[in-house]
């Protein structure tokens, strides 16, 4: 009987767990169909970027570019800079708005989220269930009564109608804090208080530095949901408005600009999944932590 | 004697959390930044959205009560609502429970990879969801003319001699919706899952052997699932919010308002009353209603999962 298991479990070693080599076949295969869906669009995506406008329109299309070329993207910005906006102007808003709110919600968020995770203090409790009950309702719900609050605040056609609400995501606390449970041994903490270390200096000197995988996925989450924004309705200046409205508008331009809405496309796609592509793994190892503990 | 004691342990629980606060202080000062900007832009919107839903505010004039007439009118005389309603219910119960399972599946079937084909399968099956603009893609694939890539296919094939209006017959675009929700609906909740599908311990499966486990089946449900609960139910909620989000696909593919309002959800018809008509009053209304909506469907598929394996 003993042997009988020791032999069962020397098969498991080397063939793997229960798994049948025709299951597996069949599995992947399955797993390449769903990525094809996946994946073709995007492919469109990539080789209209790079089509000459005769190969757009050829019938029936093409998945892939013969002559591949980057007019599209020269008329783009030939189209941009006809505006009395300089293109460049439009690049440095998204920038700025993306790179100001998403520092900020690292750091607000680590701070709160430390305070949340090791330490105890009245209303703990109620702040967290509050923040994970905002990640079940969509920002929608709330978009008006922001706008009331922006402009009472006077913040309305300012950088910081898009910037503010961005810093205080409740995804980026919650994942943050989730990520703080695993990551940071109680007993360095108390080391540091031993040696008489004050709040401040732990945070930045020992908690900083053990959540930087962290970082980086709130800087894909909020890179990916600041860099789709338009600002329509809380910017109206021209001059601050992000680089997606002005891509849009060259969108909107009808027949003619299907070639720059193509460049448009990919120039949208490209900055996530870059971000993404780079910081797989170190997401990844955040996320293994996200789940909802009761 | 009994309501004296009550009455002394509640002041001492007080004054015991009120020692902690102070003994404390310096967390508040830590969860301030970010807890002032959550209550100003998250927690204080919804009271100030379910208050205005009893108004008839428009932005111009002061806001005056009105009881429950704006309800009265969502609920009973506003068809397109009952329109918009339909539809996101429509959307949320196929692209919810598709996009969920789904994701697990995948993420399943993708740790069954060596390294490098998974992280290139993760990022395949991610890529939609982070994709923004591109999904104006879309609308070349479902285009109406011969050019579109699916008339094309079809066309070509012989299946059809005519191109399908796909974008403005009313009887496609809700599956269209559906099609591209589906499409982007694998995100934060299917990292989670690949993530906690890493986490499992090995040395659960080999102990799960021996008990008789002998399919990948029985090891998934016996095994993988309960000890990945935190994670289904982060999934979850991801699931549920995005699917009753669905809005901006059916603007971006057919324009807001659509034809007949076939492609009409809860939160187009709110951007038309906020955005368009400025009756913030009643878009307040529309925007509770949703609320109310996705909390209640969250709090109840929580507690389903939080049943499963227990």
């Amino acid at each position: 009987m003993a042997k009988n298991k020791e032999k069962k479990l020397k098969r498991i070693s080397r063939a793997g767990l229960a798994r049948s080599v025709g299951g597996s076949v069949f599995n992947f295969l399955v797993l390449c169909v769903i990525a094809a869906f996946m994946v073709l669009p995007l492919l469109y995506v990539v080789s209209n970027a790079f089509k000459p406008l005769d190969e757009i329109f050829v019938y029936p299309p093409r998945l892939y570019v013969i002559n591949p070329t980057i007019d599209n993207f020269t008329n783009l910005a030939s189209l941009m800079s006809s505006s009395w906006i300089p293109f460049s102007r439009y690049i440095f808003n998204s920038v700025f708005i993306t790179a100001v709110a998403t520092f900020l919600q690292i750091i607000f968020a680590s701070m709160a989220a430390y305070v949340l995770e090791k330490r105890e203090f009245p209303g703990r409790k109620i702040f967290f269930k509050l923040v994970v009950t905002s990640l079940m309702f969509s920002t929608a719900v709330t978009a008006i009564p922001n706008y009331i609050i922006m402009n009472s605040l006077g913040i309305v056609n300012t950088y910081f109608a898009l910037i503010l609400p961005a810093a205080a995501s409740s995804m980026g606390l919650y994942l943050m804090k989730q990520f703080m449970t695993t990551s940071i041994p109680n007993a360095v903490l108390e080391a540091a208080r031993v040696d008489g270390a004050n709040e401040f200096l732990i945070f930045w000197r020992i908690v900083m530095p053990l959540v930087k995988p962290a970082w980086l996925t709130l800087i894909i989450f909020a890179f990916q949901s600041i860099w789709a924004t338009t600002g329509n309705g809380l910017i109206y200046s021209e001059t601050m408005k992000p680089l997606n409205y002005a891509l849009n508008q060259v969108v909107t331009g009808g027949i003619s600009r299907t070639g720059s809405a193509a460049a448009v496309a990919f120039i949208m796609l490209l900055p996530p999944l870059t971000v993404f592509i780079i910081s797989q793994s170190n997401i990844l190892n955040t996320m293994a932590s996200s789940g909802i503990k009761e | 004697m009994n309501g004296n004691l009550k009455a002394l342990s509640f002041k001492e629980k007080m004054k015991y959390q009120l020692d902690l606060a102070k003994k404390n202080y310096d967390c508040y000062l830590f969860l301030a930044p970010f807890g002032l900007l959550f209550i100003a832009f998250v927690v204080m919107p919804v009271f100030i959205s379910i208050f205005f839903g009893f108004t008839d505010y428009n932005l111009l004039e002061a806001p005056g009560f009105v009881g429950l007439q704006n309800y009265q009118k969502l609920l009973v005389n506003d068809e397109i609502f009952t329109q918009a309603f339909r539809n996101t219910m429509i959307i949320a119960v196929v692209v919810g429970p598709l996009g969920y399972f789904a994701s697990l599946m995948i993420a399943w079937q993708i740790n069954e990879l060596n390294n490098v084909l998974r992280a290139i399968m993760v990022t395949i099956m991610y890529a939609p969801s982070i994709s923004g603009g591109a999904i104006v893609i879309w609308q070349y694939i479902f285009s109406n003319d011969s050019y579109g890539y699916i008339n094309s296919f079809l066309m070509s094939w012989g299946f059809i001699q005519e191109p399908i209006q796909f974008l403005s017959d009313t009887k496609y675009m809700l599956t269209i919706v559906i099609i591209v929700m589906v499409w982007m609906s694998l995100g934060a909740g299917f990292l989670s899952f690949v993530a906690g599908l890493k986490t499992v311990d090995k040395s659960q499966y080999e102990a799960g052997y021996i008990d008789g486990i002998n399919s990948r089946w029985q090891e998934l449900w016996f095994i993988t699932l309960p000890s990945m609960k935190p994670q289904l139910m982060f999934g979850a909620v991801m699931s549920i919010t995005n699917a009753f989000s669905a809005g901006a696909v059916s603007t971006q593919m057919f324009g807001s308002p659509s034809t007949d309002y076939a492609a009409h959800t809860i939160i187009n018809h709110l951007e038309d009353y906020g955005g368009v008509r400025f009756e913030l009053g009643y878009a307040c209304t529309i925007a509770t209603v949703l609320f109310v909506m996705m909390i209640a469907i969250n709090e109840i598929i929580q507690r389903l999962l939080n049943k499963v394996g227990s």
